[in-house]
Formats: C-alpha cells, sequence, structure tokens
C-alpha cells in the first residue's frame, strides 16, 4: 500500500476518501502526522506502524481517558498495540464530524467494551467510571456509590436483563442522546 | 499463496472426475462423498483463515458477516459468494490483489473453470438461503471430518453444486473455445445461469453464451447497482480499512466490467457515456466538496479552543463563524446592490445638497470628536440613507437605485429568515430523537458525558471532577427525592426573586426611556459635554455590564437546577436587553415624528428660502434676462431627515456596544488575569486559586450579546447600509480577538456542559430578534413617508412607492394590470385564507404525527416494561408468591433458609438505588403482573391437585393467597 510512500498516491487518496468521512485535506494532514510519528527506521519498513506511545503523545488523545482503549480498538497488530496509517485513517474517520451515529456507536461500544468480550459488564461499567471521574482519589466513587451507579445503569440500559449491557442496547440507549455525536469527536 | 492453488488444484481435478460421473446419477452417493471432500478442502482452507481470524478480528467479523449474509438474497449469485469468500480471504492474509484475480473475476481461461466450480459452491450456500454465509461457513469451518457428514446429510445440495462446478468447467472450455473479449465474464454468467436452473442441463450451456438474454442484463444490472450502492455506503461499515478497501477495489472493478457490457447494441454508447459523466459528476463532487471545506475559515483556531475548552466554548465561535458567513452575504448584496453603484455611478459629493455639508457645519465638519458621532462628514456619505439621490436610474447601465435600495433592504431580512430557519431545521435534524428526560439519566450520563474534543490536562482534570459531581450530584437526586424540606420557603424566595428581578427590568427601561427624552432635550442644544452627548449609548451599555451579574446573584435565592438556573438566566437577560431595545425603539420613534412635524415648516422654509435667493439674484443683478448661477447646495435649508438620524443612532449604538465588549475583555479578562498572574508572587494569599482568579469565559453572556448585535444590524441596516460593513468588520476582529483573549486570559470552566442542543436555542433567540427587528424597520417603510429632501424614496408618498412606480414604467402594460389585479383585495383575502388554512392543515397533522409517535413510544415502553417483567417474574414476583407460601401456616421447613435470603437482597440494592425510580418500579412491577403472571404461573395450577379447581381464574395475588392452602408438590 502506497502509504508507506513520503506521499499519498492520487488513487490511493481518492480511495481513501471513499471509504472514509475526511476529506481531501484532512487524509493529508492525517498522513503528515502520522509520519511525524513514526521512527527513522519505521519509515522504510513496507507497512510501518507507528507505536502506541507515540500516538498517545498526540495532544488530541494525551488527555482522553480512553486513549489506550482507543488505539487498542483500531490496531490491526496481532498485540494490539501500533496503529498502521490506515488503521490510523479507521480512527479519525470514526470521530470525524461526518460520520454517522451508528458508525460511532459501534467504536464507542468497542471503546468501552473493555474485556473485548463484546459485551458491557459490570466490570467493564466499573472501569469505564473509573476513566470518567479520573485517577486522583478525590474524584473516585466510594465502592458503595459505585455499585449504586452500576446497578442502576443496568436498570435503564439493560433490556434484556442478563445483567450485561449488549450492543443493540447500547445503540438503543446512546441514538437517543442528544449530544453523543456532538462530543464523539476528535479533529486533528 | 499455496495454500490457494493447492485447493484450486484440487479442485480442478475434483472437476474432472465429477465429469467423468456426471452421466451416471445413480453414483450420487459417491459424489456427496466427494462433494464432502470439497466441503473438507473448503474447511481445510478457511479453518486456517478462521484462526487468524480469531486473533485478528473475532470481535468485529461476526456482525458485519451476518449482516451482508441477511442483505443478500436468498437466490445470491454463485459469483458473488465467491467472490466474498476470496474477499475475506484477502482480507485477513492481505495478499488481495494476486488471489483476487486468480478466483473471484472468474478470470481468464482455465481459471474461469474453477472460478466456476467455486462459484457453484457458493451458490450452494446462497441456495440454502437465509443461513447466510456466516453460517455456512462456520459449518465449513469445523475441519473435513465435518464437512464429509454435512456432505452425506445433504446429498441434494452437493449434487448440485458438482453438477455446477462441472458445467462451468464446461462453459469455461467454451468460452475458451469461443474467447473473445466477454469470455471473462461469461463463465461467471454461466454460474449464475445455471444456479437459477438448478441442475439443468449442461450441454445447451454453450449456445446461451453469446446472447444475455433479458433476465441476466437485469440480473447483471442488479449486481452492478448492488456493488454501487456498496462503493457509495461502504463507509458506512464498520469494518478494517484493509477490508473496506479490497471490497472497494472488487466492487469498482466489477462496476468498470460489467457496466459496459450492460448496455450492448444500440444504447451502448449512451450509456457508457452516462457511466462516464455520472463518474466525472461523482468526482467533482467530491472535488467541490474539499473545496468547499478548505474554505471554511478559522477551523484550526476553533479546533484549538475546543480542544482547551470543550465543545461548549467552542460552539460559541462555530455560531460567530456562522454570523459572519451570513453577514458577509448581506454585506456582499449591500454594498455590490446599493453603495457601489452609487459611488461609481451616482452624483458626486457637493453635487446637490444631500450630498454637502451644510454651511453651518462646514467648519467643524472634519473635527475628529464630530466625526466620531458619525456627524459632519460621515453624517454625508454612503453610510447613510440621507445621501442617496431619488434619481430613478443612474449611469450607463439605468440602474434603477431606489428600487434596488428597497429590495435590498427587504431581501436581507428574507435571506436572513431563510437561512436561520434552515439552520434550525438542520440542527433539529441533526439533534435526532430526543428521549424523554429521565428515561437514561444515568446511562447518557455514563456512556456520552466525555468529551472528546478536550485535548488540554486542565480541562480533562475539571471534567473528570464534573463527571463525579454529577454522578453524584444524581445519586443523590434520586435519594432526595422523596423529602421535601420547606418548600414555602423556597416559593416565597423564588416569588421574590423574581419580583426583584422585574423591578430591575421596568427600573433599566425607565431609565433608558428617561434618557432617551433627556438627549432629545439636549440635541436642541450646543453646549454638551462628551458625557451629555453619549450618555444613552453610555446607560445602555453599563445596563447590559451591571445587569447579568445583578440577577445571577438574585437567582442564587431560588436554587435552581444550573441548568434550569442558566435558562432563566438566558430569558432575564433576553428580556432585559429586549425591554432596553424596544424602550429605546419607542423613544426613536416620538423622535421621529417630532421631525415629521418639523419637516413641514423646514419645507416651506426651504422653498421660501430658494425663491428669496432667486428674488434676490434678480433684484441685484438687474437683468432678468440672465439665469442666476444655482444657489450653492449647502446654503440650501434641509429638512431634519429622519431616517439618517435612526441611521446614526443605531450605528452609535453598535460602535459603542463594540467598544464596551472589547474594554470588558481588556480589563475585566486581560487586565486581572495579569494581575493575578504576576502578582501572585508577592500576595498573602493564593490569587490563583483563591479570589480573584482568572475568569471564565461566559458563553451565554457573548451569545446574547451577539444575537442582539445582530438584532442591531437588522433594524438599522436599512437607514444605515454602512452597518453591515461595520459589523462584518467587527466579527471578523472579534473573532481574532476573542480567540486570543480565551487562549490567553481564560480558564476553563468548572462546569463543562456540553453545547449540543443549546446550538438550536441560541437560534431560536436569533430567529426571535429577527422577528422583533423586522416589525419596526416594515413599519416605518410602510407607514411612515420618506423625507422630503434626501434619501433614494425622496419626493414619494411612501417608500414602496417605487415598486408601483416600476410596475407602471418599466414593465409592460398587462404585468402592471396583472399586479393590480393580485393586489386586488378579493385576490389577497382568499389567498391569505388558503395560507392559513394550510399551516392549520399541516399543523394537525404534524400533531396527528406527534400523537402517532408518542403512541409508539408509550408502545416500547410497554414492551419493554411487559419484556422486564417476565424476565422479572422468574426471579422476584416467584418470590412475592414464595414468600406468601411461606407464611401460610402447612408450609414450613426445608427450603425456607435459602428462600429467605434472596428477597431482602433486592430491597437492600434499591433504597440504595434510590427511592423513585425505584418506587416507580416496584409500581409498575406490582401493577402489570397480574396479566403477566397468569402465563407463568399457570403451569402450577395443574400439577396442584385438589383445592386449585375452586379458583379457574388464579392470576389475582389475593385470591391466589387464600386459596391455596398447602403448597403445590415440587
Amino acid at each position: 500500500m502506497g502509504a508507506t510512500a513520503s506521499h499519498l498516491g492520487k488513487d490511493l487518496l481518492s480511495e481513501y476518501q471513499e471509504l472514509t468521512f475526511l476529506t481531501k485535506q484532512e487524509i493529508l494532514l492525517a498522513h503528515k502526522r502520522f509520519t511525524e510519528l513514526l521512527s527513522r527506521e519505521d519509515k522504510n519498513l513496507p507497512e510501518p506502524r507507528a507505536p502506541t506511545e507515540a500516538i498517545l503523545t498526540l495532544p488530541e488523545l494525551k488527555s482522553n481517558p480512553f486513549r489506550e482503549r482507543i488505539v487498542r480498538v483500531f490496531s490491526t497488530s496481532e498485540s494490539r498495540d501500533g496503529l498502521t496509517f490506515e488503521d490510523f485513517l479507521d480512527l479519525l474517520s470514526a470521530f470525524s464530524d461526518s460520520a454517522t451515529l451508528e458508525i460511532k456507536s459501534h467504536y464507542a461500544f468497542r471503546i468501552f467494551d473493555f474485556d473485548d468480550d463484546g459485551t458491557l459488564d459490570e466490570n467493564d461499567l466499573e472501569k469505564l467510571v473509573n476513566c470518567l471521574t479520573g485517577e486522583t482519589d478525590d474524584t473516585r466513587l466510594t465502592p458503595d456509590e459505585m455499585k449504586q451507579l452500576i446497578s442502576n445503569i443496568l436498570e435503564e440500559s439493560d433490556i434484556d436483563k442478563d445483567g450485561t449491557v449488549n450492543l443493540s442496547e447500547f445503540q438503543h440507549v446512546i441514538s437517543r442522546s442528544p449530544d453523543f455525536v456532538s462530543s464523539f469527536k476528535i479533529v486533528l | 499463496m499455496p495454500r490457494k492453488t493447492d485447493v484450486s488444484q484440487l479442485e480442478d481435478v475434483g472437476i474432472d472426475i465429477d465429469t467423468e460421473l456426471s452421466n451416471s446419477d445413480e453414483e450420487a452417493p459417491k459424489r456427496a462423498k466427494k462433494g464432502g471432500r470439497g466441503g473438507g478442502r473448503g474447511g481445510r482452507g478457511r479453518g486456517k483463515k478462521a484462526a487468524s481470524e480469531e486473533e485478528d478480528d473475532e470481535d468485529e467479523v461476526p456482525a458485519p458477516r451476518g449482516r451482508r449474509g441477511g442483505n443478500r438474497k436468498a437466490a445470491r449469485k454463485g459469483k458473488d459468494g465467491d467472490d466474498e469468500d476470496a474477499d475475506d480471504d484477502d482480507d485477513e492474509d492481505g495478499k488481495g490483489p494476486k488471489k483476487r484475480g486468480a478466483g473471484g473475476r472468474g478470470g481468464r481461461g482455465g481459471r474461469g473453470g474453477r472460478g466456476g466450480g467455486r462459484g457453484g459452491r457458493g451458490g450452494k450456500k446462497g441456495g440454502k438461503g437465509k443461513e447466510g454465509d456466516e453460517e455456512s461457513e462456520e459449518e465449513e469451518d469445523k475441519k473435513g471430518a465435518k464437512g464429509k457428514k454435512k456432505g452425506g446429510k445433504k446429498g441434494k445440495d452437493e449434487e448440485e453444486e458438482e453438477e455446477e462446478e462441472e458445467e462451468g468447467g464446461k462453459g469455461d472450455k467454451g468460452a475458451t473455445g469461443k474467447k473473445g473479449a466477454k469470455g471473462k465474464g461469461k463463465a461467471k454468467e454461466d454460474d449464475k445461469k445455471k444456479k437459477k436452473k438448478g441442475g439443468g442441463s449442461s450441454s445447451s450451456n454453450s449456445d446461451e453464451e453469446d446472447s444475455m438474454s433479458e433476465g441476466e442484463m437485469a440480473k447483471l444490472m442488479e449486481e452492478v447497482e448492488e456493488k454501487k450502492k456498496l462503493i457509495a455506503t461502504i463507509r458506512n461499515k464498520p469494518w478494517r480499512m484493509r477490508r473496506r478497501l479490497t471490497h472497494l477495489r472488487e466492487s469498482q472493478q466489477f462496476v468498470d466490467k460489467f457496466e459496459g457490457a450492460l448496455g450492448k447494441g444500440k444504447g451502448r454508447k449512451w450509456y457508457a457515456y452516462k457511466v462516464m459523466m455520472k463518474k466525472k459528476w461523482i468526482k467533482f463532487e467530491r472535488d467541490f466538496e474539499n473545496f468547499r471545506t478548505a474554505c471554511i475559515p478559522w477551523e484550526r483556531k476553533i479546533k484549538e479552543v475546543e480542544s482547551h475548552f470543550g465543545s461548549s466554548v467552542a460552539s460559541y465561535f462555530i455560531f460567530l463563524r456562522w454570523m459572519y458567513g451570513m453577514n458577509l452575504v448581506m454585506f456582499g448584496f449591500t454594498f455590490g446592490l446599493v453603495v457601489i453603484p452609487e459611488v461609481l455611478m451616482g452624483l458626486p459629493y457637493g453635487s446637490i445638497p444631500r450630498k454637502t455639508v451644510p454651511r453651518a457645519e462646514a467648519d467643524s465638519a472634519q473635527d475628529y470628536s464630530v466625526l466620531m458621532d458619525f456627524n459632519g462628514y460621515c453624517k454625508y456619505s454612503v453610510l447613510f440613507y440621507g445621501f442617496y439621490n431619488n434619481q430613478r436610474t443612474i449611469g450607463l447601465l439605468q440602474f434603477r437605485l431606489p428600487l434596488s435600495y428597497l429590495l435590498v433592504g427587504i431581501g436581507t431580512f428574507g435571506y436572513s429568515l431563510m437561512v436561520v430557519i434552515r439552520t434550525m431545521a438542520k440542527n433539529a435534524d441533526v439533534g435526532g430523537g430526543d428521549g424523554e428526560d429521565g428515561e437514561f439519566t444515568f446511562a447518557w450520563k455514563m456512556f456520552t458525558s466525555w468529551d472528546y474534543l478536550i485535548g488540554n490536562a486542565e480541562t480533562a482534570d475539571n471534567k473528570y471532577a464534573s463527571i463525579t459531581t454529577s454522578f453524584k450530584e444524581s445519586i443523590v437526586d434520586e435519594q432526595e427525592n422523596q423529602k421535601d424540606e420547606n418548600i414555602h420557603l423556597r416559593r416565597f424566595l423564588r416569588v421574590l426573586a423574581n419580583f426583584m428581578i422585574i423591578c430591575c427590568l421596568g427600573g433599566s427601561g425607565y431609565l433608558i426611556f428617561f434618557v432617551v427624552k433627556r438627549s432629545q432635550e439636549f440635541a436642541s442644544r450646543d453646549d454638551l459635554s462628551w458625557y451629555e452627548k453619549n450618555e444613552l449609548e453610555i446607560i445602555m451599555s453599563l445596563l447590559g455590564l451591571v445587569c447579568p451579574p445583578l440577577f445571577e446573584t438574585i437567582a442564587e435565592l431560588e436554587e435552581y437546577h444550573p441548568r434550569i438556573a442558566l435558562k432563566w438566566q438566558l430569558g432575564r437577560i433576553f428580556a432585559l436587553f429586549l425591554g432596553n431595545l424596544y424602550t429605546f425603539l419607542f423613544a426613536l420613534f416620538d423622535e421621529v415624528n417630532t421631525k415629521l412635524e418639523l419637516e413641514g415648516s423646514i419645507r416651506n422654509a426651504s422653498l421660501w428660502n430658494m425663491k428669496e435667493y432667486y428674488a434676490n439674484f434678480t433684484l441685484n443683478s438687474n437683468d432678468s434676462e440672465a439665469t442666476p448661477p444655482p444657489m450653492h447646495p449647502s446654503d440650501i435649508i434641509r429638512g431634519p431627515c429622519w431616517e439618517t438620524g435612526v441611521g446614526i443612532e443605531f450605528v452609535k449604538l453598535t460602535v459603542s456596544d463594540i467598544q464596551v465588549t472589547y474594554l470588558t475583555i481588556l480589563i475585566g479578562d486581560f487586565a486581572r488575569a495579569v494581575i493575578v498572574r504576576f502578582l501572585n508572587y508577592c500576595w498573602c494569599w493564593d490569587l490563583e486559586a483563591g479570589f480573584p482568579s482568572y475568569g471564565e469565559f461566559d458563553i451565554s453572556g457573548n451569545v446574547l450579546g451577539l444575537v442582539f448585535n445582530q438584532g442591531m444590524i437588522w433594524m438599522g441596516a436599512f437607514y444605515a447600509p454602512g452597518l453591515v460593513g461595520i459589523n462584518v468588520l467587527r466579527l471578523l476582529s472579534s473573532m481574532y480577538y476573542q480567540c486570543w483573549a480565551v487562549m490567553a486570559t481564560n480558564v476553563p470552566h468548572e462546569r463543562v456542559f456540553k453545547a449540543s442542543k443549546s446550538n438550536n436555542f441560541y437560534m431560536g433567540l436569533l430567529l426571535l430578534i429577527l422577528f422583533l427587528s423586522l416589525l419596526p424597520v416594515v413599519f416605518t417603510i410602510m407607514t411612515l413617508p420618506p423625507s422630503f429632501d434626501c434619501g433614494p424614496f425622496s419626493g414619494k408618498a411612501k417608500m414602496f412607492d417605487v415598486i408601483m412606480e416600476t410596475i407602471d414604467l418599466d414593465l409592460p402594460a398587462f404585468l402592471g394590470t396583472l399586479f393590480s389585479y393580485a393586489a386586488n383585495p378579493g385576490l389577497i383575502i382568499p389567498a391569505v385564507l388558503l395560507m392559513v388554512l394550510a399551516i392549520y392543515y399541516l399543523n394537525s397533522v404534524s400533531e396527528a404525527y406527534q400523537g402517532a409517535n408518542m403512541e409508539l413510544k408509550k408502545k416500547m415502553q410497554m414492551a419493554r416494561d411487559e419484556e422486564k417483567n417476565r424476565r422479572n417474574n422468574t426471579e422476584s414476583t416467584d418470590q412475592v408468591q414464595k414468600d406468601l407460601d411461606d407464611l401460610l401456616p402447612n408450609r414450613s421447613l426445608a427450603p425456607e433458609p435459602e428462600k429467605e435470603e434472596p428477597p431482602p437482597k433486592p430491597t437492600k440494592v434499591k433504597p440504595g438505588a434510590a427511592g423513585k425510580k425505584d418506587l416507580q418500579k416496584d409500581v409498575t412491577l406490582a401493577s402489570p403482573n397480574p396479566n403477566v403472571r397468569g402465563p407463568v404461573n399457570r403451569p402450577p395450577g395443574p400439577r396442584g391437585p385438589g383445592p386449585m379447581p375452586g379458583h379457574p381464574g388464579g392470576p389475582g395475588p389475593g385470591g391466589r393467597g387464600q386459596g391455596r392452602p398447602g403448597p403445590p408438590p415440587r
């Protein structure tokens, strides 16, 4: 794939436009930013992969509590770290302004699914809450509150009462939220 | 790809054998076995694939494939199945192109046969219909042994499959024999054909090859369409890029190849041309889209702000940018159609009285202070209404300036109205379904509260804190909802607060009225201090500055939830601004009326003066024949020209508003930030964390300021065309200035709330303001007579007479009569009636839809509750019943200890889970239960030996309780 070249081929560029919600400029910018992340020796590889640490230094992701999850979800490598350029484009496309609710909620679900088992169970939810409340102790919830919160959430969104939230339940909840689409965005 | 070729060879062999065997139909079992082997082969290949899939893609693959399977019709073409296999393989081991060339395309020569064979297999899968790809693949995945079994089981299918394979081989031979450009595709088409016929004749094959029947055409067309659709929607699929890429190339190749083949014969060229144009068009559209996004300014700047302050602050800047765009268009209209024609083609400055500074003012006309008040030269410039001449046409082009002036003035409103409403509709569309509040409070807080745009550690920390508080708050809220403290006190406080605020509003209104009155008094005097001259603007700005914080303080009394409090606050500020604006307007109208009265006498004086001048001239020169030189324009006595007066008021108001806004930012934010930052080194307490700290960006205040500014522009633009230009400059500068100020001096909000819906709230405010500013302008245009000696409408009884004049003079006569008919009340009243009816109709339709919506929602809710209850029944309601059973005297012993345990559990959780919701839930559990419990509990009925028959309609809980002396045997 031409992603390795210092510039993108014209055909590839138009294909990327076809395949993502990004415009030409955004793709070019993404490519520029991506090549900046690569180390020198990486650039010569046929399929360069930006290491996770490098990606996490992006200012857009730096303060995001889900940054590791995001990289993991979008990574195609076996060990689930590092992104190729196409993974990177996937990421930006899903987080772009014009991506549909369906795409966004799909990826959101996978980001929240910490153990990658296809459902959000109590452990996932707990981790999620911990991510949202930050690392410091004074913002953490007490175990009681946590339990409370999780049971409330399951009460609301777990329609089939199997103790977990699955993708369709998740999408059902999300699709009615007024501000999910506007906040689930990352712009380079 | 050794694996692949391997498989293909095996398959080829299989085909050969099949050909040999195909004559003897009795040999079915054998063949089935072979088919099983084929399946096994496939299984082996896939097994490997599946393995790699597992490590790579496990969670992603099932869903899309399932979906895809669903999309495909049962009569799926064999080729497609084949394609998909190839795709999936490609996807996984990433050696796409080669393999695709081999399998998918049904490629050249001998390979076509294999393509066909594989296609046949795919076809079988398709034939299985509903189960779809996924399942069959899964089945095949289960290794060779299983495949064999399946082969036995589905002997029939396999038989067909083999026949197809064989035909594929033949078809291939035929194709190669015939060769030709078409050969490539043919093999595949054959497959399809065969699929249609099931295991039909293999001999007739080659005959059909050349001519594509209508059905095939349609089929191919359908397929091409499907591929096209896939290309168009591929970005909506949550697949890996690699996979989408292969799919895309795949489909594009397919479309490229077959699109040409479709329009064979007569329509071919035309079809090809159409296809080409379509492609070009798509490309053009995409380029245009790229170009358009490239043209959106300040993307970076806003993004920077966004990442520091979250989307709410950014929403202000986006709103500002939107406003700038709208004003730019208005500016284009006003300057392009009114100002520039007047400058280029109209009479120059000093040629006629209205374009000249009067002699009395000439001395001071260039003073800075005078110019700053928009008097002197400013007053007699293109910026204001009075400068324009009432000449019907100007310049070589016969440009009808007065008409253009009126149309632009009205068109500005029309355009703004359209844009605002369109944006609102779009926003509402994006907003999507808004679930009722409270249905998903917790889930939303959990899943959607993070703002992914935040890219700044400090903001992120604030966000963490605010999320935590909101979690805690909502938990506490739930608990506290039931207990009510002193409601009366709260009510009293709220009434008190509202009373105070109304007092404030009334006071400010009166103050403005008073000041305007006073300024009229001042107008007749000359010795005015700077303050007296600018009193009105200063007072208005001060009110705008002081009142909002005052309101905020008063609102503390009310103890509303912050979100509600914000709404109230916005509403009150809105009322304040609106009140001020309208008081100002009424005072202005007063002034205009006095000016209008004055005008009559001035007009006479002016005429008299003119006559006097000529009389004097003839008297002095003694030469009655000589024509007197015209009076110098600056000497002529002029009317007050109320339009210019109004325009000047608005321009002054706008300018002072800009000054105040900018100064507030400079002092309130920048100076404060500097002091806090640098004095912090030598101060007794921590300034940054303590009292003054840094300012926060006041979103609501800024938005309201912007909205009101726009209102003034709309009102004033008709009387001061230059106002639009000033506003464009203002918006442009404030974009940079505020971006800088926000980044340099402000800190992120402590309570970060998201923009989301408020956007339409802003738009709603804007619409309201637009309407309110439309009223006075239209009123003046329709009712007040224009000044007699200034402006494009001078000399006419009403401004809109220009239109009548144009109709009469410029348009053909029949159009004039047409218009007069159209203006006939007999026509207008029915038209209005029709519109009212249409509104009524649409309204009732939308109401009906709303009702239907509610109904559906209710149904969904009910279904959900029912579902819940059904699930719950197995546990909780059964428990209720068990409890009842336990209480009964006969019942004792064994299971009790265990059973005692579960009941407390839900109750233990629930009180914590907090009152209202759970109470409700209990209620819902209780009430619908009788219906639902029926089916669940009926089974025990028959089992209960004796007593049950006495209670056939068992469901009533009470009835059952007494009616069952003994427990049913278990």
